[in-house]
């Protein structure tokens, strides 16, 4: 059974997003996510400096056996991608909440944010 | 109605996860493919393949009828125990299963089939028999464990009385003897040394437990894919089917040619085919960007188009490879169509790891 972080929100495409002290925002896949596509190969992460609004495509996480594209949950300006995913992409896997963060951005408008759902609304959407 | 191996309840114990494969509720994994992959090139693993067929064929006809069912020929097998890998094809030429076919007796031979074409290949084996007087039974009375890796063998003979692991020592590659009632054979599907062991099923769990108290690591069906690529090793369904030809599969050198006045079922259709030039060939690709190589994708060169007919990423090599099916003259490169962009990819014979080591070049 996965466990969803309960300050965290949620996507119905299986991102999650949390908000850092400096205004910033973490974002990354769940859990649940990562088990359906089993061991990751390849991480594929925005550059910095994009701009993407709520909804783009701005991510690829391939396993073996499916590539996933990951979505923007909020518009705004990437600050910083998670590096290490390119030699170690199993982070994701392992730790999808924490150590296997995709990429940071910059809201443009942090009011999306609430608009999101939390842990028991992802939860909700999730089949048995 | 999905069936469960013996083995269903101690998968859930190992922590596999379960999905559909042929109608039977198998293990993908056990937590990680890639990590089992590993085992198996590093140690030993075992698979569950219980789900796969065996036919025993017995009768004074024996070997009359499967010299016209195979493509390969069963007068080679001269020793006791021997085996061969072969496809049986239809009338057109194409491919309606591959398996492996052991010698036990002048009149007793098992064969080894797919799980997933079990009906087609007994109603053929069914309708193929009628002229012949052979006997067919259908032993769904055994399960079936690969154990693989370099530390397999030795393991398994380590369970063994002192006078069963004597027999078993001196298995050559491709025999298999019946040691106490468990039928022993040095085959794979992994391109590492091990073991396919079949075994009255009343018997399988405990043997299982053996093994696993030895260390060897329980392992998927999604591992089994990843290394039987890396070895080079065909799927059918995926990279042959009834409508392919042996000769654009890869698997021209399971064909015996000789004696040329041996008929089998689909060599007049294989030989034309062969007389009138063939213009496709099967090849190894490795995809030099990052990326994964999935089956049908599109493949590109000057000398045409082609398609790749399984894919995967290789834990061992940390790239892409794939075994597609090609224009004669392809060349050393080409490119391949992903997610809507065209990468480039090296063509290289259809094996990539052999004994844990890489056949690539650097």
């Amino acid at each position: 059974m996965s466990n969803l972080p309960a300050e965290l929100k949620y996507t119905k495409s299986h991102e999650w997003i949390k908000s850092n002290d400096d205004g910033t925002v973490t974002v990354g896949i769940t859990d649940n996510a990562q088990e359906l596509l089993g061991d990751l190969v390849f991480v594929e992460l925005p550059e910095e400096g994009t701009v993407l609004a709520a909804g783009d495509q701005c991510a690829v996480v391939e396993s073996v056996k499916a590539a996933s594209d990951v979505y923007a949950p909020i518009s705004g300006e990437i600050t910083e991608v998670n590096a290490s995913l390119e030699d170690e992409p199993e982070q994701v896997n392992t730790d999808a909440f924490g150590v296997g963060w995709l990429f940071r951005m910059k809201p443009e408008q942090p009011e999306q944010i609430a608009a999101l759902m939390d842990a028991a609304g992802y939860s909700d959407t999730l089949e048995a | 109605m999905p069936q469960r191996t013996v083995l269903y309840d101690r998968h859930v114990d190992a922590g596999a996860k379960i999905v559909d494969f042929a109608g039977w509720e198998m293990p993908i994994h056990y937590g990680s493919q890639v990590q089992e992959h590993h085992q198996v090139r590093r140690s030993a693993g075992v698979f569950d393949v219980s789900h796969m067929v065996v036919v025993d064929v017995k009768g004074k006809d024996s070997q009359a009828f499967l010299q016209y069912l195979l493509a390969n020929d069963v007068a080679k097998l001269k020793e006791r125990g021997k085996a061969l890998y072969s496809v049986m094809l239809n009338p057109e030429g194409g491919i309606v299963d591959d398996l492996i076919v052991y010698y036990l007796d002048d009149e007793y031979y098992r064969l080894v089939v797919n799980a997933g074409t079990r009906d087609k290949d007994l109603a053929w084996l069914e309708k193929q028999k009628t002229p012949y007087a052979v006997e067919l039974s259908v032993r769904d009375d055994l399960s079936i464990l690969a154990v693989q890796g370099p530390q397999a063998m030795g393991i398994v003979q380590s369970l063994l009385s002192e006078s069963d692991k004597k027999v078993i020592a001196n298995l050559g590659v491709f025999f298999g003897a019946d040691v106490g009632g468990l039928f022993i054979a040095r085959t794979g599907y992994t391109g590492e040394a091990g073991y396919e062991i079949m075994i009255p099923s009343e018997r399988v769990v405990d043997f299982w437990d053996q093994l696993l108290a030895n260390d060897v690591t329980p392992v998927g069906l999604g591992a089994r894919d990843t290394l039987r690529l890396e070895a080079g090793m065909n799927l059918y369904g995926s990279d042959m089917d009834d409508s392919t030809s042996p000769l654009t599969s890869g698997l021209n050198w399971t064909i015996a040619w000789e004696p040329a006045n041996r008929d089998f079922i689909g060599r007049a259709s294989i030989e034309a085919a062969r007389g009138s030039g063939i213009k496709q060939t099967f090849v190894g690709l490795v995809l030099l960007d990052k990326g994964v190589l999935r089956g049908h994708q599109k493949i590109y060169c000057a000398a045409g188009e082609g398609e790749i007919t399984s894919g995967t990423f290789s834990p061992t090599l940390g790239k892409s490879i794939a075994l597609a099916r090609v224009p004669h003259g392809i060349g050393s490169q080409c490119e391949v169509e992903i997610r809507g962009k065209r990468l480039a990819a090296e063509v290289v014979k259809p094996v990539f790891v052999r004994n844990g080591k890489s056949m690539l070049n650097a």
